[in-house]
């Protein structure tokens, strides 16, 4: 059976208490090796990943977030070229946008935007935010088994271009 | 009226950074300043733990040159374990490290080039902020930006040989290292399917260097004649002089060339270096104690290697060493723009290290860590993309760090980038009815040059605004502008 190719892709540093969210969760889905499933993780999301996001039909960028929704957000994402502030980090709406102008591709884009609380020096988590972790991460496996049994999409993926804009589906 | 201008933070600058700048009732720039937040709770953090772990726990400080804190710290835990004073290790140790430095060095020179500084060539200073960053690299000169991503990715690939992993690597451990390199492994980086091999690389950096050099000679006053000031400059250098990123002695040479400090241990570097406290900054400023706090500070970093070093040992990037020398007829460089020269031949020659020790058989033995008489305290020193880093740890008799002292590279660099902002903010502002988003990114393009890294360990989603304010004298805010990160 021919599956869609996902990625999850966690970033953050584990050296921050909440901030090492995203690996932590990428680190959990990589022990169960769920099939059609690659993971990464990096401190932060950086040019290059274009390609590995070009490489895949879904990605699913896993973060953490100061403010955001708790437990968590599952956010579709449309690339954007809007300017970003660092480019010793990129945003994942501007790494889909540097997959659609390098590579020509469009791949499918979510973020999971896990809730942290602590940022300081440390490699564990907060309790409250191991409690979003359990809840993401339980949710995350139904979306990644949605996904792969999904039929891959036929043809070259090309680029939709419709930059500047956000996504904004929250689902929970 | 005079009036106070706040740039927060500095955009494509790594962390958080504010630049003020204050106008006198005529208009006139009467002072600017580069603030920088910086985490200065590390080293009392490390404190209490064993010393062995310092070259993974160090690397949380950094997201982006994490294996330069992982090198550094390994190399001050190598004095701990007595095994030298970076001469000690077992060749494959040194040169496992060696590579994995130099990819590092590549990866992270080829990031800063391609997609941090070419926006602002490719695009002029004055261009659109909307098209003058990395994706309107990628839209309008997609070669360009598809190699950067290569040459940054075989950069990576070597690290993650090396250090085990991307993030938290434990290759390097006190006394040595923890693996060799597989010929497989060898292999897919010396005969690796186009383009993503090491002569590619060496042939992408040598384009690379000729793309700047064709543009500087169309673009000779704005690269010349961008923030040029005087100043010191200090690295470490091979024993007989030669460019060396991983190890060696500790050089300082005046703005005209004069030696400041004539290759000293850097064991000793507490003796020959000073940290001046200023009450506006959170990061220190460092200087040359026989200088004087006044007149000591001085910058690291490509251009202030290339001051530093007599010569560099690998030809092609030699060549082109003698043609960037020949450029002020032998004398230090102090432009700024200049920085990007430099860091592109390092990058040639970062690329030629990697080719080199590829091809060394060393790497495949499997002696790989020694160690001696065990001390109380250790210096590790390394040249960092950004500069010179410097790890200082002492420990208790359960092994346990009881005092750490770290200059990290933007930390060296603090009193440059300030003279580097006022020589923009004088030539820019002065006289100035209103600040334009070219005035804006010109002080930006003086600190990118430096390719500061401020503090980036963590990026929380929602953490980075832009902000500039505009301030009278009392510092009641006159208007302010906002973008979201």
């Amino acid at each position: 059976m021919n599956r869609n190719r996902v990625l999850v892709y966690g970033y953050g540093n584990p050296g921050r208490q909440d901030d090492g969210l995203g690996p932590a969760c990428a680190e959990r889905v990589d022990s169960e090796r769920p099939p059609g499933v690659v993971t990464d993780s990096n401190y932060q999301l950086q040019v290059e990943d274009a390609l590995a996001v070009s490489q895949c039909d879904t990605v699913i960028f896993v973060d953490a977030s100061s403010t955001g929704v708790e437990p968590f957000s599952y956010t579709e994402l449309e690339p954007s070229n809007e300017t970003t502030f660092t480019t010793h980090a990129v945003s994942p709406s501007s790494v889909l946008a540097l997959c659609r102008d390098m590579y020509g591709k469009s791949t499918r884009a979510y973020l999971l935007a896990i809730r942290g609380y602590g940022w300081e020096f440390g490699a564990n988590l907060t309790p409250a935010a191991e409690k979003n972790l359990e809840e993401a991460h339980r949710f995350l496996k139904k979306k990644i088994h949605e996904l792969t049994n999904a039929a891959p999409r036929r043809g070259p993926l090309r680029a939709r271009n419709r930059s500047f804009a956000t996504s904004l589906k929250i689902y929970c | 009226m005079g009036r106070k201008i706040t740039i927060e933070p500095v955009t494509r600058v790594e962390g958080h950074g504010k630049v003020t700048i204050l106008l006198d009732d005529s208009g006139n720039v009467s002072q600017s300043r580069f603030h920088i937040v910086e985490f200065r709770g590390f080293e009392r953090f490390v404190q209490g733990r064993p010393y062995w772990e310092m070259p993974v726990l160090t690397q949380r400080l950094c997201g982006i040159c994490p294996v330069s804190h992982h090198l550094a710290a390994a190399k001050a835990t190598d004095v701990i374990v007595g095994a030298g004073t970076g001469e000690g290790l077992t060749p494959t140790g040194e040169k496992m490290r060696r590579l994995m430095h130099y990819g590092q060095m590549f990866q992270s020179h080829s990031l800063h080039f391609f997609h941090l500084a070419s926006p602002d060539l490719l695009f002029g200073i004055d261009a659109d902020p909307a098209i003058r960053n990395v994706i309107g690299v990628a839209m309008k000169h997609k070669d360009l930006a598809v190699q950067g991503v290569m040459m940054r990715k075989f950069g990576q690939e070597i690290i993650r040989a090396t250090a085990g992993k991307k993030i938290h690597g434990t290759g390097a451990i006190p006394g040595g290292i923890n693996k060799n390199l597989s010929l497989k492994e060898r292999d897919e980086f010396l005969k690796g399917a186009d383009p993503l091999n090491i002569d590619k690389m060496i042939q992408w950096a040598q384009a690379a260097l000729d793309f700047f050099k064709g543009y500087h000679s169309k673009n000779r006053s704005m690269i010349d004649n961008f923030a040029v000031f005087p100043s010191n400059h200090l690295s470490l250098v091979r024993k007989d002089g030669g460019l060396d990123l991983y190890h060696g002695v500790l050089r300082a040479v005046s703005p005209e060339g004069k030696k400041i400090l004539n290759d000293v241990d850097y064991q000793d570097y507490y003796n020959h270096i000073g940290e001046e406290v200023r009450n506006w900054s959170y990061m220190k400023f460092p200087y040359i104690k026989s200088l004087g706090k006044k007149n000591g500070w001085y910058t690291v970093g490509p251009l202030a290697r290339l001051n530093t070093c007599d010569f560099i040992p690998t030809p092609l990037a030699q060549k082109e060493f003698e043609t960037y020398k020949a450029y002020t007829g032998g004398k230090p460089n102090n432009s700024t723009m200049h920085m990007h020269w430099a860091r592109l031949i390092e990058t040639l020659h970062a690329a030629e290290m990697i080719r080199e020790l590829l091809l060394d058989k060393d790497l495949q033995g499997t002696k790989l860590t020694a160690k001696g008489a065990k001390l109380r305290e250790g210096v590790g020193l390394i040249e960092a993309p950004r500069g010179t880093l410097f790890h200082h740890y002492k420990i208790n008799d359960q092994d346990q760090v009881i005092m750490a002292n770290l200059i990290v590279s933007t930390t060296n660099n603090n009193e440059p980038m300030n003279q580097a902002v006022a020589y923009v903010a004088k030539s820019e502002f002065t006289g100035k009815p209103e600040i334009t988003e070219g005035m804006m990114n010109s002080v930006e393009v003086a600190i990118r040059a430096y390719d500061p890294c401020l503090s980036c360990a963590t990026h929380a989603i929602g953490s980075m605004p832009l902000e500039m304010a505009l301030c009278g004298p009392d510092g009641k805010i006159i208007d302010v502008k906002r973008k979201q990160g």
